[in-house]
């Protein structure tokens, strides 16, 4: 179950390959409220590239902009300056088009519908039949490891499961884009570190592109090939640390390479305060 | 704590009795409750001798509700009969109303306000001026009272529970590039029916309230309200209690359905209750 290439993801265009970035952040600014009471400039300039197959962290003191970078990208709100490229198309266009699968803070799951329901909802809307939806569902399932929970309904399952089963439901129709924010926020250390080695897996296996918000300096090296770090409000890009660590397992958390670059981050983090 | 115990057939019979069980000890403690408060209520009378006209004793009203069977029965189902068809107008209405006013949010919050003002008001007050307006052999006033009281609450929840869809479901329904009319399906409706029938249920005990009160200012005299008055201005108290007894009984009985129905409908929400 390991990945197609084994080794790091990043560099020549990833395992999808082909036809640009994933993701062109380009001159991007946003302000809420221009011009009114509450007016809020929440994201300042920001450009960034990202290579398809690749896993990027965006993290930063709280109130930066991360979430608002993640929103901008999904065309969940749209930017006062600059523009959003995602996979060839305008954001808006890519959003239209079902190009991206999102993962929030909180696990959404709909309570009216089972577990299988839940992730069957995509697919639903994309129009695909019944029996190809059950097996696919049936599929994420496994790779998420709740079979057991198929007929169950969210609210029996616990806040790591949901989150789970959030996660299953956004990689369920193969997007070639990933986009979370803070999904393991909730979650205690070790169900934390299992859900990581879990996602780096699956991104792996299928050569998904992902953009992460996270608040732990660990988890964004440990599941990254990138890690952006942003200045506080407006966010900045201060710093883009660049992980090496080749193929992820346990033993990467014990590596002195990974101590390193958890000290390069958090440095970086310290330098734009 | 759980009877999660044993595997196999065992636990089949298991869960059985378990969730017999538990219906048992869910059902039971408001039965003997109102047996005990029956049998308080019944010594209280006797021992300390109170005037039959100020508090006649269990027994006697059951005496009563005994030999005015068919009398009250189609009392009964004369209100029963009108607070249904008030409540049904009511729930259409609710309902659409509600629907209409989750389309445009300023309407929304224009109307909710108003709203909350006119449930506050006594608007069972007005059943003599709309006794004027229709004809003394009309059930209608009786009706229309039922339903302009049950609008309310079917309403406002109607109304919360098609709006008030957490932002993350609303965005990921976005990210799906969802159309409104799927998001409606899909999202608004399932999420709106627990709040409908929160709605209903104050609804349903509301309509059996208003369609016997609503007696108790003239119009049609054949359902359970008109029957208490005359009882009780006969000083015929025990057969006055009787027909309260079969109003209760009538509203218990709307709450109930209500009940059921919505286990029937919305079967995600009294699981996460039992829990
Ligand atoms: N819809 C909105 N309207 C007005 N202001 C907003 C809106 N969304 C975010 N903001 C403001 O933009 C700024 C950045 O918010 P954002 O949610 O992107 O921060 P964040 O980096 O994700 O923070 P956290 O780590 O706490 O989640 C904040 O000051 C916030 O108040
Ligand atoms: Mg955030």
């Amino acid at each position: 179950m390991s990945g197609p290439s084994g080794g790091g993801r990043v560099g020549g265009g990833g395992p999808v390959g082909g036809g640009g970035p994933a993701v062109l952040v380009a001159g991007v600014s946003k302000v809420f409220n221009p011009g009114r009471t509450g007016q809020v400039e929440a994201v300042r300039g920001v450009d960034l590239e990202i290579e398809r197959g690749e896993f990027i962290s965006l993290i930063g003191p709280s109130g930066c902009g991360k979430s608002t970078l993640l929103r901008l990208v999904a065309n969940l709100t749209d930017p006062t300056s600059g523009t959003v490229i995602v996979n060839g198309k305008t954001a808006r266009q890519a959003r239209l088009d079902q190009a991206y699968g999102m993962a929030f803070q909180q696990s959404g799951l709909f309570e009216w519908r089972t577990v299988t329901k839940n992730i069957e909802l995509p697919l639903e809307l994309r129009g695909w039949d019944r029996v190809r939806r059950q097996s696919r569902a049936a599929e994420m399932l496994k790779l998420v490891k709740l079979e057991d929970f198929a007929d169950h309904h969210p609210w029996e399952l616990s806040g790591g499961m949901q989150q789970r089963v959030a996660i299953a439901r956004a990689l369920a129709f193969d997007p070639p884009l990933l986009l979370m924010d803070e999904p393991f926020g909730a979650l205690d250390e070790m169900t934390r570190e299992h859900m990581q080695a879990e996602l780096n897996r699956i991104c792996e296996a299928t050569g998904t592109t992902a953009v992460f918000v996270t608040h732990s300096i660990p988890e964004a090296v440990f599941l990254s090939d990138r890690v952006v770090v942003l200045s506080p409000r407006p966010g900045r890009i201060v710093t883009v640390v660049e992980v090496e660590l080749g193929a992820r397992n346990d033993d990467t958390r014990e590596t002195p390479e990974f101590f390193k670059k958890i000290t390069e981050v958090r440095e970086a983090l310290r330098g734009s305060a | 704590m759980n009877p999660s115990a044993g595997s196999g057939a065992g636990s089949a019979v298991g869960s059985v009795l378990g969730s017999v069980a538990r219906r048992v000890r869910s059902v039971l403690p408001p039965i003997v409750v109102g047996v005990g408060l029956l049998v308080a209520w019944q010594l209280f009378v006797q021992v300390r001798h109170i005037k039959p006209y100020l508090l006649p004793p269990p027994s006697a009203i059951w005496h009563q509700i005994a030999s005015n069977r068919s009398g009250i029965l189609h009392a009964a189902r004369v209100t029963g009969t009108n607070a249904l068809v008030g409540l049904l107008a009511g729930l259409v209405l609710g309902v659409g109303a509600g629907a209409v006013a989750s389309r445009f949010r300023w309407l929304g919050e224009l109307t909710i306000p108003v709203a909350v003002a006119v449930n506050a008001i006594p608007i069972i007050a007005l059943v003599p001026i709309f006794n004027n307006m229709f004809s003394t052999t009309s059930a209608i006033p009786r009706r229309l009272m039922v339903t302009i009281i049950v609008f309310f609450p079917i309403f406002m929840n109607t109304l919360r529970g098609l709006t008030q869809v957490d932002a993350t479901k609303e965005e990921l329904m976005r990210s799906y590039a969802a159309s409104p009319g799927t998001v409606l399906r899909k999202v608004r409706v399932p999420h709106a029916l627990p709040f409908l029938f929160t709605g209903l249920k104050i609804a349903s005990s509301l309509s059996v309230i208003a369609a016997v009160v609503a007696e108790y200012f003239g119009g049609l005299q054949d359902g359970l309200g008109s029957h208490i008055v005359s009882a009780a201005s006969n000083s015929a108290y025990g057969r006055a209690w009787a027909f309260v007894a079969a109003s209760c009984a009538l509203g218990l009985a709307f709450y109930f359905v209500t009940i059921l129905a919505e286990r029937v409908f919305v079967p995600w929400q009294p699981a996460r209750r039992s829990r």
